[in-house]
């Protein structure tokens, strides 16, 4: 089958390559790219691990083709940290102990991310709303709810960091 | 799980749309927000030659007021539907059934006109469009046509779209002053499709429902427009009485398929219920 070349910005960097039209966003971050922090889960839109930043919207990236976002800026978890310092929402994951297994992690951290430019300083029910679309099954949402109220604060605090 | 090969092509007009379809007959696909045939394709139910993707056809997207009508471009998304102010206050039934569709991503992607059009009697937009007496604006190379949401409904996936033909927008009245609105969906966790819903558009004058319309979400092979439930309330004072007899009228218009969500009897229950939701919650907001 035909590749199509396309160009897109991925963390910052700008990349150029020929896919295969059926190649999924997903696919292509992680095996074209090796930026496998973007994980895999349900395939069907469900779950949310694979959720990334496409364009300044979240969006789970098992159910978009790489060719799609030609021209797209795209954020993975690869790319919250800056300079080697943490993002404010990675720090909250740390501190409030926001993972178990850790599977769900990128994707629960990329729409933390996103949510709290979306609404930076959210209710509880605001975050469990905005979190929704990323499932957790070690039953981690109590301090999932936490580390994003944790970054929320802190990026209160330095509006700069985001 | 990777999706079948498939010619990808991504038109910037409605022209090139068209021609495209034309072009490729039934080897073609329309792709919208993919959330419903991206899965079908990774499944091998659907293995279309040829995707034609409308997300670079600016002129499907957006929400505008003309000619008296609120015309919602097919490509927006929900989110663009929730947060849209025009929406809210002219027709905020739309905004209410965006929110309760898939997740935050999912809104992110998933489309009006790409639920609209799929045919699927799951989806959430098909029954709201029925309850606001919507008009889809058709689009293909011969040109545009108009077919009532009403009439639009063949069968399961099956749709008044000829072949080469895309839906381009939905034209809806504002809603006059003093009409209520609901849609009661129930769903067993975010994301999930409904196990049955109701929309509900009523206005009262004098006392009594002097104009009133109701559909319902899977619960038959099409959305469902519950023409005897609008009959039992019609003209009359909306009491619990009227609600009881105009949810049983429901019940009787739903043919739902037994799956995971329930079988036939719970889902027609439950279809009722939602239906005795909406109404209660429209008549609150009639004032």
């Amino acid at each position: 089958m035909a590749k199509t070349l396309i160009t897109l910005t991925v963390n910052g960097k700008k990349i150029e390559q020929a896919v295969e039209p059926r190649t999924l966003l997903v696919h292509f971050l992680r095996e074209e790219l090796n930026l496998t922090g973007t994980h895999i889960g349900c395939e069907t839109s469900h779950c949310g691990a694979c959720t990334v930043d496409l364009d300044g919207k979240s969006v789970k990236s098992c159910t978009v083709f790489a060719v799609q976002a030609e021209g797209s800026t795209v954020l993975t978890v690869e790319g919250l940290a800056v300079g080697g310092k943490l993002h404010a929402v990675q720090e909250g994951f740390t501190q409030e102990h926001g993972l178990q297994c850790g599977f769900c992690t990128p994707g629960m951290m990329i729409r933390a991310y996103r949510l709290l430019q979306e609404n930076p300083n959210p209710s509880e029910e605001e975050i469990r709303t905005g979190m929704s679309g990323n499932l957790c099954r070690c039953t981690g949402y109590q301090n999932i709810v936490k580390a994003v109220q944790h970054a929320a604060k802190k990026l209160q605090a330095t509006p700069k960091a985001a | 799980m990777i999706p079948p090969a498939f010619d990808y092509h991504a038109p910037k007009t409605l022209p090139e749309a068209a021609k495209l379809l034309a072009n490729y007959g039934d080897a073609a696909k329309i792709i919208a927000g993919g959330h419903s045939l991206l899965p079908l394709m990774k499944l091998r139910l659907a293995e279309p030659a040829h995707l034609v993707d409308l997300n670079r056809v600016n002129d499907l997207k957006g929400i505008r007021e003309e000619g008296g009508l609120i015309c919602v471009g097919a490509m927006t998304a929900e989110n663009d539907i929730i947060g849209s102010v025009l929406l809210q206050r002219k027709v905020p039934l739309l905004p209410e059934v965006a929110r309760q569709i898939g997740d935050p991503q999912v809104r992110n992607r998933g489309t009006i006109g790409g639920d609209l059009a799929h045919g699927d009697p799951a989806n959430d937009h098909p029954a709201a469009a029925i309850a606001l007496d919507a008009t889809f604006v058709l689009y293909g190379a011969k040109g545009e046509r108009t077919v009532p949401a009403a009439s639009f409904y063949l069968g399961i996936f099956a749709t008044a779209l000829e072949p080469g033909e895309l839906l381009k927008e939905v034209r809806i009245k504002p809603f006059a002053a003093g009409t209520g609105h609901a849609y009661c969906k129930l769903k067993r966790k975010t994301g999930d499709w409904a196990t049955a819903a109701a929309a509900v558009v009523l206005q009262i004058s004098g006392g009594k429902a002097s104009s009133v319309r109701i559909a319902l979400t899977n619960a038959g092979p099409t959305p469902v427009h519950a023409k005897d439930a609008e009959a039992a309330l019609l003209d009359k004072p909306i009491t619990e009485q009227t609600i009881a007899a105009a949810a049983q009228a429901a019940m009787k218009a739903c043919d739902p398929s037994e799956d995971l969500r329930g079988d036939r009897a719970y889902k027609v229950a439950m279809a009722g219920e939602m239906t005795k939701r909406a109404i209660r919650l429209a008549l609150s907001r009639c004032n």
